[in-house]
């Protein structure tokens, strides 16, 4: 095999770089997505740092206009789409074959594809500080101050080209996650018997498929007004600016429960398991959070309450957002209902998962407050919205995360994390988290607008900025303390056993951490609690077979080879396109290699 | 399960004491950021009828906001505490409770229909067609200041917005750039300012005062330094205010003016392409300086309006607002001091 075009050898020495650049293999790529996703964790971090150290005191120096307004642009991006996102993908590819019992993902190479595509889409929008500048005109790009005439740098073209190439990522691992997700479970997991984190990713998966094309439809329109004189957004020339409202909400809204579902089915996991008892409402943990996907569609324009809507359009989407509130709050009050009558094991993982519950609600009930056009054109556009969409994101989403990785740990490495440590740095997160954010409700409620590098002092707002500066160093601090028990665990020997915690789902019934092929034989599946029905009935694994004959897809290195060639094609949008071509003739020849490459 | 008798008491009563606490103490932050006078820019002491109106919805969700967020807090530490890891205990196996899940799906449709039917109320109150007989003003977004229009008496200026108590006014919202947003958080809520959308926001001031403003949708690099104030006069004030704002540019006086008025009206100094003064030039780029020297502010609100502050925005405008479209004009010293000094002439 290793004589066939385009494969690699398995038996063959070849460099462990090599063996990361070719892996198809889930597990690998999780590891790539997780570490890159942390890495641009990082960055962002210190692009907040940066931010909120301008503002610590009124008529702050340390940085300019230009500059804050690319670092709180990047930021945002950098969180959303290098972070969050990312570090959701690597869970889902980690988990999604384990938890549906099922050797890998559908489509391994489009898996390797998806992650060399975001690495390449990351770089490029970070790196934009030294080439010409970073993207300035907020996430949102609004047009027409992200058109030619308002931004002639180079900087919002990085925003369309990155978050074409992000994009197109997202959506070739999202329709990856559905197929398998869909196809590969285990016998007798029937889609009611699948754990809520997978139905969360699931959600997400479809979330992303139906809103991704809407706004890549827009960055090309973007693209094309910016540098090929249409003028698909631009009022001067008959476009319409609310048209780009419109297009970037509609992806952006259900964009957000992409963010924060996967954290939803993480403590969805982990609360039960910790409170050593089923989780309290399965189904309705499940609908909620394919109401929620479903309502995510219909609430876009409370982005735009004050955009003059009219009467009718923000009485129909006010009632639309409130209603999210409902699947919202049967998921707070199953959680809440699962930890009733436990015993609860209050591990590091059960810290994150708890704190998740306080600070996402928080983020939530702000959100439903917002829904309202009452309150809304009073918070739009302050740091009350500031405060609500980082108690979501990092109330929400962050915390969640970490509520994962110490869950996961000993699974993906065999190794605990510190609990000390992890206990320590969780209380000094979230001690930093409040301290940053909750003083941004009262920035909010006494007039501070958001996006302004700088203010006045003796309008009341010095004090709490002081001190959300001063909150956002502890955080940083806390985080710092997580990356000093990551790099002290990974010198640790291998001691976690198949199960440590007492999980009920299939990933616990595989040695930690698992072999390439995942589970020696298929596991069969009875009960939505799989591991516990087979404690509880005395059913005992099968046995290892003594000859295993198993497939498994061989590496590759036409993934990286198609996303150099889309890589190419997007540095040729932004210098020149001859480049473009080139990238093109490098995708060619990698769709080509590909669809011939032997799967033997 | 769980602790039973007096330790389910203890975890019971020290979460609900904890969760009092925090809540008190949010509620003493929120009060002060929310009660601050004049002078500042509270979204929670209305000065109009329409945010009067939009508070009472405000206030009430507020509360229910604050219930939730009580309810939620004391469960959750209730139960990390009652439940918390004991030896010998085992965890109830329950899958859930039908009744219970219909009964607490009940409770946020409730919270959310209390909320719903006085928002609606107030988008249609707020929302809809100012009185009959509303005074019309025009607010126009640059970057990165506001320019008023009076299209019945005749007046243009900028970063003053003179009204007249107790007068219902519709400010008719336009752009002539990117988008902006009109936001005087004690007198309305914010509306934005589209480039080709001409949008409207009405309300009746109930109080007399200066009401400070802000540009509130991200406009570019100065988008901090887009400040303005609506000043809201007795009808006798107002009067007289829209007599001053009528009569022509006053004409210099002294000898400084004198020259200051002859160094602007040369092309050479640029300061005619721009701006207008009503008899001297009409240039329309830059706010209109007919009556300059009587506004608060400069800058598009960033600086008082002092001599000093007016001569160092003259000398160097970019230093004082990053990306200002008001080049350097290369004056001299004693150039911009006679300008500075004809234009605090006219009031």
């Amino acid at each position: 095999m290793a004589t066939a075009v385009g494969t690699v050898g398995q038996t063959t020495e070849q460099s462990k770089i090599w063996g990361w650049m070719t892996t198809v293999d889930h597990k690998k790529i999780a590891a790539l997505y997780g570490v890159t996703g942390f890495f641009f964790f990082l960055v962002g971090g210190v692009e907040a740092l940066l931010v909120r150290t301008q503002l610590a005191v009124p008529e702050g120096t340390v940085i300019d206009a230009d500059l804050y307004n690319q670092l709180f642009s990047t930021h945002a991006l950098t969180m959303i789409f290098l972070a969050i996102m990312p570090l959701g993908a690597s869970f889902f590819n980690y988990f999604i074959p384990l938890q549906i019992g099922a050797r890998d993902v559908a489509f391994p190479r489009l898996n390797a594809l998806g992650y060399w595509m975001y690495l390449s889409g990351g770089v490029m929008l970070t790196l934009s500080f030294f080439f010409g500048g970073a993207p300035d005109g907020g996430w949102f790009g609004y047009a027409p101050l992200s058109s030619e005439a308002f931004s002639p740098g180079r900087n919002m073209d990085y925003y369309t080209v990155s978050l074409l190439i992000l994009g197109t990522s997202s959506l070739i691992s999202s329709l990856n996650f559905i197929v398998t997700i869909i196809n590969m479970r285990a016998p007798g997991m029937t889609m009611m018997r699948l754990p809520v984190y997978m139905w969360m990713t699931l959600v997400v998966a479809f979330l992303l498929v139906l809103s991704l094309p809407v706004i890549t439809v827009g960055l090309i329109q973007l693209y094309f007004d910016r540098n090929f004189g249409t003028s698909f957004f631009v009022p001067a020339t008959g476009g319409d600016p609310i048209l780009w409202q419109h297009i970037f909400w509609i992806f952006g809204h259900p964009e957000v429960y992409v963010l924060i579902l996967p954290s939803m089915g993480i403590v969805s996991e982990v609360i039960p398991v910790m409170s050593r008892k089923p989780l309290f409402g399965y189904a309705a943990i499940v609908f909620a959070g394919a109401a929620i996907g479903v309502l995510g569609f219909g609430v876009w324009s409370h982005h735009m309450f004050t955009t003059g809507l009219g009467t009718v359009p923000q009485v129909v989407f006010s009632a639309s957002t409130m209603a999210i509130g409902i699947p919202t709050g049967i998921k707070i009050f199953n959680w809440l209902g699962t930890m009733y009558g436990g015993n609860i094991r209050f591990n590091t993982a059960m810290y994150f998962a708890v704190g998740f519950i306080a600070l996402f609600t928080i983020g939530g009930i702000s959100g439903v407050m917002h829904a309202s056009p009452a309150v809304d054109t009073q918070h739009q556009d302050t740091y009350f919205v500031v405060a609500h969409i980082h108690y979501v994101l990092f109330g929400g989403a962050i915390m969640g995360i970490f509520s994962g990785i110490y869950y996961w740990f000993p699974k993906i490495t065999g190794r605990f994390l510190d609990e000390s440590l992890g206990k320590l740095s969780f209380w000094i997160m979230f001690i930093g988290m409040n301290a940053t954010f909750f003083p941004m409700h009262f920035l909010g409620v006494s007039g501070m607008p958001r996006r302004i590098y700088t203010y006045e002092s003796g309008l009341g707002w010095d004090t709490w900025n002081l001190v959300a500066t001063i909150g956002s160093y502890v955080l940083a601090f806390g985080v710092l303390i997580f990356l000093i028990n990551f790099f002290k665990t990974m010198r640790q020997p291998q001691t976690a056993p198949d199960n440590p915690w007492g999980g009920s789902t299939l990933e616990w019934a595989t040695t930690s951490p698992p072999p390439e092929h995942n589970f020696d034989v298929i596991p069969e599946v009875r009960d939505r609690d799989p591991l516990w029905y087979n404690r509880d009935h005395g059913i005992e694994p099968t046995p290892r077979p003594e000859h295993m004959h198993i497939h498994m897809p061989p590496p590759s290195y036409f993934p990286l080879v198609l996303a150099g060639g889309v890589a190419l094609i997007g540095l040729g949008l932004l210098t020149h396109l001859g480049v473009a071509v080139a990238g093109a003739l490098v995708v060619v020849y990698g769709v080509w290699g590909w669809a011939l490459e032997p799967t033997e | 399960m769980g602790r039973s008798g007096p330790g389910r008491i203890i975890a019971l009563v020290v979460s609900l004491g904890i969760t009092l606490a925090v809540t008190a103490i949010l509620y003493y932050w929120f009060r002060e950021s929310a009660v601050l006078g004049s002078d500042f820019m509270s979204t929670m002491e209305p000065a109009s009828d329409n945010a009067d109106t939009i508070q009472d919805v405000y206030i009430l969700i507020f509360w229910l906001a604050g219930a939730v967020f009580v309810g939620v807090l004391a469960l959750t530490l209730a139960f990390s505490l009652m439940f918390k890891e004991q030896e010998g205990v085992e965890a109830v196996q329950t899958h859930g409770n039908s009744r219970l899940e219909i009964l607490w799906t009940f409770i946020p449709v409730i919270i959310v229909v209390i909320m719903a039917v006085p928002t609606f109320d107030a988008i249609v109150q707020t929302e809809g067609d100012a009185p009959e007989g509303a005074h019309e003003v025009t607010a126009i977004g640059h970057q990165w200041w506001f320019e008023f229009e009076y299209p019945e008496e005749g007046i243009v200026t900028a970063t003053d917005l003179h009204l007249q108590v107790g007068q219902p006014v519709q400010v008719s919202l336009l752009s002539d750039d990117v988008i902006h947003s009109f936001w005087v958080p004690r007198l309305m809520g914010k509306k934005d300012m589209m480039p080709g959308h001409e949008n409207q926001l009405w309300f009746t001031p109930t109080e007399t005062g200066v009401f400070l403003g802000q540009c509130a949708e991200f406009c570019g690099l100065s988008h901090a330094k887009m400040r303005f104030r609506v000043i809201v006069h007795s009808p006798e004030d107002y009067a007289a205010w829209v007599e001053s704002a009528q009569a022509a540019a006053a004409e210099p006086e002294d000898e400084l003016a004198q020259r200051g008025l002859e160094v602007f009206s040369n092309p050479a100094s640029q300061c005619v392409a721009c701006h207008t003064i009503e008899g001297v030039s009409s240039g329309d780029i830059g706010p209109n300086l007919t009556q300059v020297g009587s506004r608060s502010t400069l800058a598009g609100g960033w600086l008082d309006n002092t001599p000093e502050n007016m001569a160092d925005w003259i000398a160097d405008p970019a230093s004082v607002k990053p990306g200002s479209l008001m080049p350097d004009t290369g004056l001299s010293d004693e150039d911009i001091q006679a300008v500075v000094a004809y234009l605090q002439t006219l009031q």
